[in-house]
């Protein structure tokens, strides 16, 4: 999909958030010269296309209480490693799980799958159920929980 | 401090923000609440870091953009340095501490494959560190969605 000049010129608008007024579409356009009418339509039109995934809050999870953030890490069977993730990643309390590639002889995992909770033994229960659905198919694994926040901003579009 | 209300405007605006011209109107008037309200509470919860952000999650994997994992093992002397070498990059779109070797998880978001792959050289280069790349090779279906009314006691009993 090819992004048009004033698509790229909404996102770089709108990446830091909406402006908060009660007509922020309306507030949007008149940096752009557009009416808030061609903002609504062109960001229904990028929704549709699955270009915004969707359009609200970014929670800071910490601060919602789950303090807890453990990246799991699996070491996965090859061919067994897609229908493993579709089930991670359906559980709840996952916000990610991805196929990685490994990087061999120190990193043996191809699955990653982000849980959070309001504590560390949350996190590894959940790990644990995990783990016993994997079953045979997972051969080790392992939990990185972060410390700290160093940096979350999310995409920025670079200036024209 | 989260009250009873943050939680239900939280809840209620994790997605499907109207597109309509006065979208916080609406909001109010699912709510019960004023527009002013819902906007004063916004904005005081983005402001006191409960939330980071509230907009449009652009994926831009649909328009050729690529987000690459990509960690390293920095030595704990050279933490704070290579940290800020590492967020001076602005395709740097999140960073992580974590307990592990590998103890620097970051997230580069690059308009094409090629600039990714550039970025995570000239991060390599600045920082003076093996940067491992771990690309999604897929991605598999997820909504999360905290269960955050069904934890208000234990959320509220913590302040």
């Amino acid at each position: 999909m090819q992004l048009s000049e004033l698509d790229r010129e909404l996102i770089r608008a709108t990446q830091g958030g909406l402006p908060l007024v009660p007509r922020p579409y309306e507030a949007i356009g008149a940096m752009l010269g557009v009416s808030g009418g061609v903002v609504q339509d062109r960001l229904q039109v990028m929704q549709e296309q699955g270009l915004i995934r969707r359009i609200g809050i970014v929670p800071n999870h910490y601060r919602l209480g789950f303090t807890a953030n453990g990246m799991t890490v699996w070491d996965v069977l090859d061919h067994e490693v897609d229908a493993i993730g579709e089930k991670v990643g359906s559980l709840p309390g996952v916000s990610h799980c991805y196929r990685r590639p490994r990087h061999l002889p120190q990193w043996p995992y191809n699955l990653f799958a982000m849980l959070h909770g309001r504590s560390r033994e949350e996190v590894a229960l959940q790990a644990r159920e995990i783990e016993k659905m994997m079953g045979s198919a997972c051969r080790g694994h392992d939990i990185l929980y972060s410390s700290a926040i160093l940096k979350k901003t999310g995409f920025r579009m670079k200036e024209a | 401090m989260l009250n009873h209300d943050d939680i239900l405007l939280i809840d209620h605006l994790h997605g499907g923000f109207p597109l309509v011209d006065r979208p916080f109107l609406q909001v109010a008037q699912q709510l019960g609440w004023s527009e002013d309200r819902v906007i004063e509470r916004l904005q005081a919860l983005l402001s006191e870091g409960v939330l980071t952000r509230f907009g449009p999650l652009f994926q831009i994997e649909r328009a050729g953009g690529v987000f690459v994992l990509a960690a390293m093992a920095v030595p704990p002397q050279d933490y704070d340095t290579v940290t800020d070498k590492v967020n001076a990059f602005p395709e740097v779109a999140h960073n992580y501490r974590r307990e592990h070797v590998l103890n620097m998880w970051f997230v580069v978001a690059a308009e094409s494959s090629a600039d990714a792959t550039n970025v995570l050289k000239r991060i390599q280069e600045a920082a003076g560190l093996e940067v491992l790349a771990f690309p999604k090779e897929r991605e598999y279906f997820v909504e999360l969605r905290l269960p955050l009314q069904a934890s208000m006691a234990t959320i509220g009993g913590a302040q």
